[in-house]
């Protein structure tokens, strides 16, 4: 795309938004600082659950559909964890580490024998989120379940113009940037992260050059894995864990890759914060249409740049 | 173009029709097999496929027609009445994907759209919003919009292609549930439309068991025999062709995109009938009617019977709806999902072509030991004329079995 044309569809989608922001600005400050920043925090929680799929996706070509099954599981385990060992820490430690024991003997049990048959592992993937699903319906039951974070986490802190806010979704928004950079330092500077970008590139020759290519496959998928076993305790903590939720996070995983690319990291950030901030904006100015903001975005990508925005064509 | 040009064209060989191209070891089965010769649809096909009907083919007929004389009123609707419309459905699914090799999700959401218009424009227990138009012109409405939406999601989804299908028709299949779901001024939120009922046509009551019967049974027949035909005629093979390989699909002159797009308009009218049928069986729509449960549960029916052959979805629906009433007695009637899903998982894990697959592994093996004790060329015979009218291999198998 020249630079020319690239400033054509700038200014033809970011004329608009800057009127609307200008009157939302006008109209009610308040009201549009706080839903921006509800976005961003919202986006946080989106690009947790969603960079684990999209790392998965990248390296596997496996599209785990029973990635928001593994969110909930997770916040299922966390809060488990909790009750009993009175730690919020642990319990975000215990959601991480069971969904990524999950994950781990998920690959190392059914996908690895499915490998390359990316139709087959997807359905597979949707008959293992019925049953954890059903599963989790059976042992937790229907109930909505709180977490129990620290005291100084849960309170609100003051910021200018927009007032009060809560406090843990700011700690949300950090804990999404730390987890992003740490994410971006494992893959740009460490050994295995190297592997999984070559893998990615090029499974075959990855494999040539004498590395087991299953353990990274397994660390890959462990690591996505518990990424969205950690969103669903730090997520449940932000709203509450309720069945249902694996469904909600898919859809929004789902939205988010595909807006911000399938297998980049960066575009799943850069989509998160897109359909974050779209839903709330949504929520906010047009109550039951919100649904409605995110799939625009995601058709309008579709029509224009199908491969995503920092995807590249497979 | 005509089939016999284009099969010329593509140097047409039997181990091609795998849909993966060379990725795939052929299945052994696929060596013996002759191209099939009613795919030729020329004038005389239609004289052709008369040809094919046979003994079962006939008794399978009479066996539906039959059915509602023979069994209790709940077996007609709740068992037959459900399972030929969830058929008819999961039909449109395996058109798309067994022909077109586009496994979408959003069929279910397809026909809640058509069964929402219904709802909307016609007759229903909330009259603030339901227009209370004629039936018909509900109906007619109900399916074009469907089928147009179908083209829409369609045209968004053939943009990208193979695994990337399953996502976006996934993502706007929920996103159409939670729009109905927040929705009150059009969708009437979580509680959807009570009370949508067939009208009384002709002095008959449609929602009485048997005459729904006849009415599900009468479309399912009319969307079988029509996938049946499509699939024969110049669109379907090259429809077929485009599965198979679409860059030399193009390579020929043809527009893969235009195929699929119009594949998926196709698929989206049969799923609005199955749609409007599904509404007037439930006799309500609700968000829950369209939400991710029914959307997989589509591609579960579809699965389960097999994608090869367009009777598949309707064996699926049988044995999915037979499970649905009766495994309560084995099992929790909480816990329903959890055996559709581990059946899914069997059949995913271990047979790609649902139970059709399973049937023709038991046949062939059938065949096998008696070509094997009686060694004589009949068998043979009879091996190949069977498999003239098995279908293609479907897109769910992939890479064959290892």
């Amino acid at each position: 795309m020249t630079p020319l044309r690239r400033w054509f569809w700038v200014w033809l989608f970011g004329l608009p938004l800057l009127a609307l922001a200008i009157w939302g600005i006008a109209d009610n400050q308040r009201l549009f600082f706080a839903t921006a920043l509800n976005g961003l925090t919202l986006a946080a929680l989106y690009f947790l659950v969603a960079s684990g799929f999209t790392l998965v996706f990248g390296l596997l070509r496996n599209v785990n559909l029973a990635h928001g099954s593994l969110y909930l599981l997770g916040a299922y385990v966390g809060w488990v964890a909790g009750e009993y060992l009175g730690s919020w820490f642990l319990a975000v430690a215990a959601g991480f580490l069971f969904a990524a024991l999950m994950g781990l003997l998920l690959q190392i049990g059914v996908f690895r024998f499915m490998h390359g048959q990316d139709l087959r592992q997807t359905m597979a993937t949707i008959a293992l989120s019925i049953i954890a699903a059903d599963v989790a319906l059976w042992i937790w039951g229907g109930e909505i379940y709180q977490f129990d974070p620290p005291r100084w986490i849960i309170g609100s802190t003051a910021l200018p113009i927009v007032g009060k806010f809560p406090t843990y979704r700011l700690v949300l928004l950090a804990m999404a940037i730390v987890i992003g950079l740490a994410l971006w330092w494992f893959l740009a500077r460490t050994r295995v992260g190297m592997m999984i970008r070559a893998g990615v590139d090029d499974r075959a020759m990855l494999s040539a050059s004498g590395i087991d290519v299953q353990m990274v496959f397994a660390i890959t998928f462990a690591i996505g894995a518990g990424l969205a076993g950690f969103a669903g305790v730090v997520g449940g903590t932000a709203l509450s864990i309720a069945p249902g939720e694996d469904t909600r996070y898919l859809l929004a995983s789902l939205v988010v890759v595909i807006v911000g690319g399938m297998g980049s990291v960066a575009g799943a950030a850069l989509g998160a914060v897109l359909v974050g901030v779209a839903e709330q904006f949504g929520l906010a100015y047009a109550p039951t249409y919100g649904i409605v903001f995110s799939f625009v975005i995601m058709a309008l990508v579709l029509a224009f740049r199908p491969q995503g925005i920092l995807g590249r064509r497979a | 173009m005509s089939a016999a040009h284009w099969r010329k064209a593509m140097n047409f060989t039997d181990a091609g029709r795998s849909w993966s191209g060379g990725r795939a070891a052929a299945p052994p089965r696929q060596a013996t097999r002759t191209p099939p010769a009613g795919v030729a649809a020329t004038s005389m096909g239609w004289l052709q496929s008369w040809r094919h009907i046979g003994t079962r083919h006939v008794a399978v007929l009479l066996a539906v027609l039959a059915y509602p004389w023979i069994v209790p009123p709940f077996f007609t609707y709740q068992i037959g009445g459900q399972s030929l419309v969830l058929g008819l459905i999961a039909l449109s699914l395996t058109f798309l994907a067994g022909y077109g090799g586009m496994l979408s999700l959003a069929q279910m959401t397809v026909a809640g759209i058509s069964g929402y218009i219904v709802a909307i424009l016609g007759v229903s227990g909330t009259p603030e919003i339901s227009l209370g138009w004629p039936w018909w012109l509900a109906v007619v409405l109900a399916i074009a919009g469907g089928s147009l939406a179908a083209t829409l999601i369609g045209w968004l989804s053939v943009r990208t292609e193979g695994i990337y299908t399953i996502m976006i028709t996934l993502a706007v299949g929920m996103a159409f549930f939670y729009l109905a779901q927040q929705n009150y001024a059009i969708f009437n939120g979580f509680q959807g439309f009570q009370k949508v009922v067939p009208p009384v046509v002709l002095g008959v009551d449609w929602r009485q068991p048997m005459p729904f019967y006849y009415l599900a049974l009468f479309w399912a027949l009319a969307g079988y025999l029509f996938v049946k035909y499509l699939i024969r005629t110049p669109f379907g093979i090259a429809l077929q062709g485009v599965r198979d390989n679409a860059r030399r699909m193009s390579a020929l002159g043809y527009s893969p995109v235009a195929h699929r797009v119009a594949a998926y308009a196709v698929a989206g009218a049969i799923a609005s009938i199955g749609g409007v049928l599904l509404v007037w069986y439930n006799g309500l729509i609700t968000p829950g009617s369209v939400g991710t449960s029914w959307m997989i549960n589509i591609l579960i029916v579809a699965v389960l019977g097999g994608m090869r052959h367009p009777v598949g979805p309707f064996i699926g629906a049988v044995v999915f709806v037979l499970l649905q009433n009766f495994a309560i007695d084995l099992v929790d009637r909480e816990r329903f999902n959890l055996v559709i899903g581990l059946v899914f998982l069997v059949i995913v894990l271990f047979s790609p072509d649902g139970l059709l697959g399973w049937w023709d592994a038991l046949r062939e093996w059938a065949k096998r030991r008696m070509a094997a004790t009686r060694n004589s060329g009949m068998a043979r015979t009879a091996v190949r004329a069977s498999s003239l009218r098995t279908s293609s291999v479907s897109q769910v198998r992939p890479a064959g079995r290892r």
